[in-house]
């Protein structure tokens, strides 16, 4: 969204320029009235189903099995897999999030103290094609040769806490951070709006009872212990809202 | 080399709150005005329309809407030993960007500080001795009273059409306000909003533990207000999407809302986006300034001659423009000498979890600033002998949302991820919720703003360096505050609760809150001050800092919002009554 935005922009500020005077800046010049033209807005790009865009196969396998460990499915709502999460993080990581777009990435980089906050040279998506290609090393040489997605679940979730603690260590990545990251992005997509990709079906909304982008509350407010009664709704609308064929 | 432009009688260095108010005071009296703002124009319909406003990850957690660091950042240490790292991403504080400034993505809490606040060290050394302050404390009485700013506080409110209820007109107390807060000249400009469950049951509990709770002074307004420049603000319709987002409904008080159409209608003003300053210019005496040099979209150089230049940027980079500017002796901490980058100060918050047993509190449906809160422990509003601190804050219980990505209660002891976390997640988010307190940050020494030796931002130029932890006394007052507050907690009869008072040491990587204070502070003395009481340089008279929190000598126990806007409009009649019919020192 960001580098979309960005140049959207400065198409704008150019073309401005054109029509301006020689003793003008490359800028918005604004005067007169408060601006306006349509289809000027700059709405969220909607996930598109498709092949992976950032996950090879194996990668997308390990990243199912482990969303789907992290949020396992219940008779409350489905879990991480069939929520869309490894979608939502394969898309996130495709796109400007994926190589810290926006952040401050000059050198030098040094590992400073906890409290001066994350200094790795490393975008997100360089830290999981690291920690997906280590993890998978691991897996390999402490489980007979298999990958993560075909051990049993008690397998998958000492595996898993082994990364949060630190007590299994990864080669080249801190093995907590990849961790961190990994459950960050995935609790990400079980709660972002369904239009990147994850919370399918709104499921990650139904579970705690968030009732998404209502945006006017006033007849509820001083409703106290009443549970408020719409079900919730997304920027999209709500699937019971499209007219199936 | 620099191109030059025709010369304007004012040049605004950034379109926030207070460039927005010094723009239209300035070109309503006839003055020629241009704003220069490195971000981009932003308004409602095109950039935060409730159509898709209410989207958590793009706004709060990948903050689509804050200054991006690749343009400019700080570093950070704690403490002059370590060596400064940049903050790669923003997280303990975030700087806005943009038309409108942090005045979009505010929650819209609107406090004044208290009047003994704007004499704060006389007023304790005179109540309990100077023995009670520390040594290295370097907090100072404002330049300006209460008294003198009420006008102004009454006058920012009036364009913000705040909510609320008085405790205090002209002296006499009122039912329901807050029984501390300093004397007002009219009432709210529209009533309380509506509360909540959560700060419902939290009033009830804290009067029976003898407090006098009150509406928090809100900027989402109660009800649909037109304001004194003839703009309609709407009413607030609950729906949790306030700090860290643009309203959608035009009921969040904002420049864009509150000052910007009246403003753009001006002939004598422009604004020019996305176009960054990178210093202002002085002529060969370095008394004065003829302009400033900004860098458009392109990279090209352009030359803004003006008669006068305001700096109205965000708190931190107002400081940062006078230090690349050579205006002012920067501080050095070793000698203590020099006031530019002195008495940067924060806010030292804390909060008691609760949860509560079988309540429906709705969490979404939640304003930035509704709820009920108490102050009889800011300030000096209770006596200190014995405590072993000074300064304090407000507490209680706002509901600025229940957002899921980022805020979902869990009892202590869930694991953070699998079968258990997901059943106490669905179990809890109902019945969760967070008291708070908003307590001062008094100034020191070892806490302050320079230039980094190291790192640079886009332009080549160094980032600015922040030193800055919590000192003893923070600490204290923070533990107290956080048992008084607890005390209330226990009368809402929770099935747990889980006080959290502030710890150091100052981890820039956990969110707090965006109240930067200080570096280019307000005093009456030149050699620990950078503006005067007008918010004038001392060196350069026609530079002002209109009224950003840099200017607070130390940062008190409420938001900054209301006392910026009341020093914003403090300084625009300073400068259209004195400074116009004499340029010059105003002192």
């Amino acid at each position: 969204m960001t580098s979309h935005r960005l140049s959207r922009r400065r198409l704008l500020a150019s073309a401005a320029c054109i029509v301006a005077s020689s003793v003008s800046a490359h800028a918005r010049i604004v005067s007169g009235a408060m601006p306006w033209s349509p289809s000027l807005a700059n709405p969220p790009a909607p996930w598109r189903p498709g092949p992976w865009l950032f996950f090879s196969a194996d990668e997308a396998a390990t990243i199912e099995a482990a969303v789907d460990r992290l949020i396992p499915p219940d008779a409350r709502s489905a879990g991480g897999k069939d929520a869309g999460c490894a979608v939502f993080i394969d898309r996130q990581l495709a796109g400007p999030y994926g190589e810290a777009a926006g952040l401050y990435m000059k050198p030098p980089f040094v590992a400073g103290a906890v409290t001066q906050g994350n200094q790795s040279a490393n975008a997100p998506a360089a830290l999981y094609r690291t920690g997906l290609r280590a993890l998978a090393a691991f897996i390999k040489a402490n489980f007979a040769g298999k990958s993560f997605a075909v051990l049993s679940p008690q397998d998958q979730d000492s595996v898993l806490s082994g990364l949060e603690t630190g007590s299994i260590a990864l080669e080249a990545i801190n093995s907590a951070d990849f961790f961190n990251l990994l459950l960050q992005n995935t609790q990400e997509g079980y709660f972002a709006d369904p239009i990147y990709g994850g919370n399918r079906d709104m499921a990650g909304w139904k579970l705690v009872g968030f009732p998404g982008t209502r945006y006017d509350y006033r007849d509820w407010v001083e409703r106290h212990n009443e549970p408020y009664p719409l079900p919730p709704v997304a920027i999209t609308g709500r699937p019971d809202w499209t007219v199936r064929e | 080399m620099a191109r030059k432009l025709p010369a304007k009688n004012v040049a605004i260095i950034g379109l926030g709150w207070t460039g927005a108010i010094l723009a239209h005071e300035l070109a309503s009296a006839g003055l020629d005005v241009v704003a220069i703002e490195r971000g981009p124009w932003r308004d409602t319909a095109t950039d935060f329309p409730p159509s898709y406003a209410p989207d958590e990850l793009r706004y709060a957690v990948r903050l689509d809407l804050f200054l991006r660091p690749e343009q400019d950042t700080l570093t950070f240490r704690n403490n002059l030993s370590q060596t400064a790292l940049p903050i790669r991403h923003f997280a303990s504080f975030l700087p806005g960007n943009g038309v409108g400034g942090a005045g979009v993505h505010w929650n819209g809490q609107t406090w004044r500080f208290l009047p003994s606040d704007f004499r704060l060290r006389s007023h304790l050394e005179e109540r309990y001795g100077k023995a009670m302050l520390p040594e290295d404390m370097t907090i100072q009485d404002w330049p300006l009273s209460y008294d003198e700013l009420e006008p102004y506080y009454d006058r920012f409110e009036k364009i913000c059409g705040t909510s609320g209820k008085a405790g205090n007109l002209r002296g006499v107390k009122q039912e329901g306000g807050n029984p501390f807060e300093g004397w007002r000249s009219s009432e709210y400009p529209t009533p309380p909003l509506k509360q909540t469950l959560g700060p419902a049951l939290f009033a009830e509990a804290a009067r029976k533990v003898g407090h006098s709770p009150f509406p928090q002074p809100a900027s989402n307004l109660s009800q649909a207000y037109v304001n004194p420049l003839g703009l309609r603000i709407g009413q607030c319709t609950y729906c949790g999407f306030c700090e860290r987002f643009g309203c959608g409904n035009y009921s969040k008080s904002s420049p864009q809302v509150c000052i910007l159409p009246a403003l753009m209608r001006l002939p004598n003003f422009s604004a020019q986006t996305e176009c960054e300053v990178t210093r202002i210019n002085l002529d060969s005496s370095g008394k004065r300034a003829t302009g400033v040099t900004y860098v458009d979209t392109s990279g090209e150089e352009w030359e803004q001659p003006a008669d006068i230049v305001l700096v109205c940027a965000f708190a931190l980079f107002n400081v940062r423009m006078l230090l690349l500017s050579g205006i002012g002796k920067p501080y050095d901490a070793q000698s203590g000498q020099g006031v530019v980058g002195r008495n940067y100060a924060y806010q030292t918050t804390s909060s008691v979890g609760v949860i509560l047993k079988d309540k429906i509190l709705n969490p979404f449906i939640a304003t930035g600033a509704h709820g009920m809160m108490i102050d009889d422990y800011n300030g000096d509003n209770f006596d200190h002998s014995g405590l072993g601190f000074v300064g304090g804050g407000y507490m209680g219980a706002g509901q600025t949302n229940a957002r899921p990505i980022q805020t979902r209660p869990v009892p202590r002891g869930t694991p953070k991820w699998g079968a258990q976390w997901k059943k106490a997640t669905a179990e809890t988010y109902q019945r969760g919720f967070s008291l708070s307190t908003h307590g001062s940050s008094y100034s020191y020494r070892d806490c302050y703003l320079d230039l980094d030796p190291t790192y640079k931002d886009r332009f080549g130029r160094p980032l600015m360096r922040m030193t800055f932890d919590f000192h003893d006394n923070e600490l204290k007052m923070s533990a107290y505050l956080t048992d008084r507050l607890a005390e209330i907690a226990k009368a809402m009869d929770p099935v747990e609760m889980t006080p959290s008072p502030r710890k150091g040491p100052y981890n820039i990587n956990i969110y707090q809150t965006t109240h930067n204070t200080g570096g280019t502070v307000m005093g009456a003395d030149p050699a620990s001050s950078v503006v005067n009481r007008y918010c004038q340089s001392w060196d350069v008279p026609n530079v002002f800092v209109p009224g950003g929190a840099s200017v607070f000598p130390q940062n008190h126990g409420y938001n900054p919002t209301d006392t910026v806007g009341a020093l914003a409009y403090w300084t625009a009649d300073a400068i259209r009554q004195r400074y116009l019919k004499n340029p010059g020192p105003l002192i």
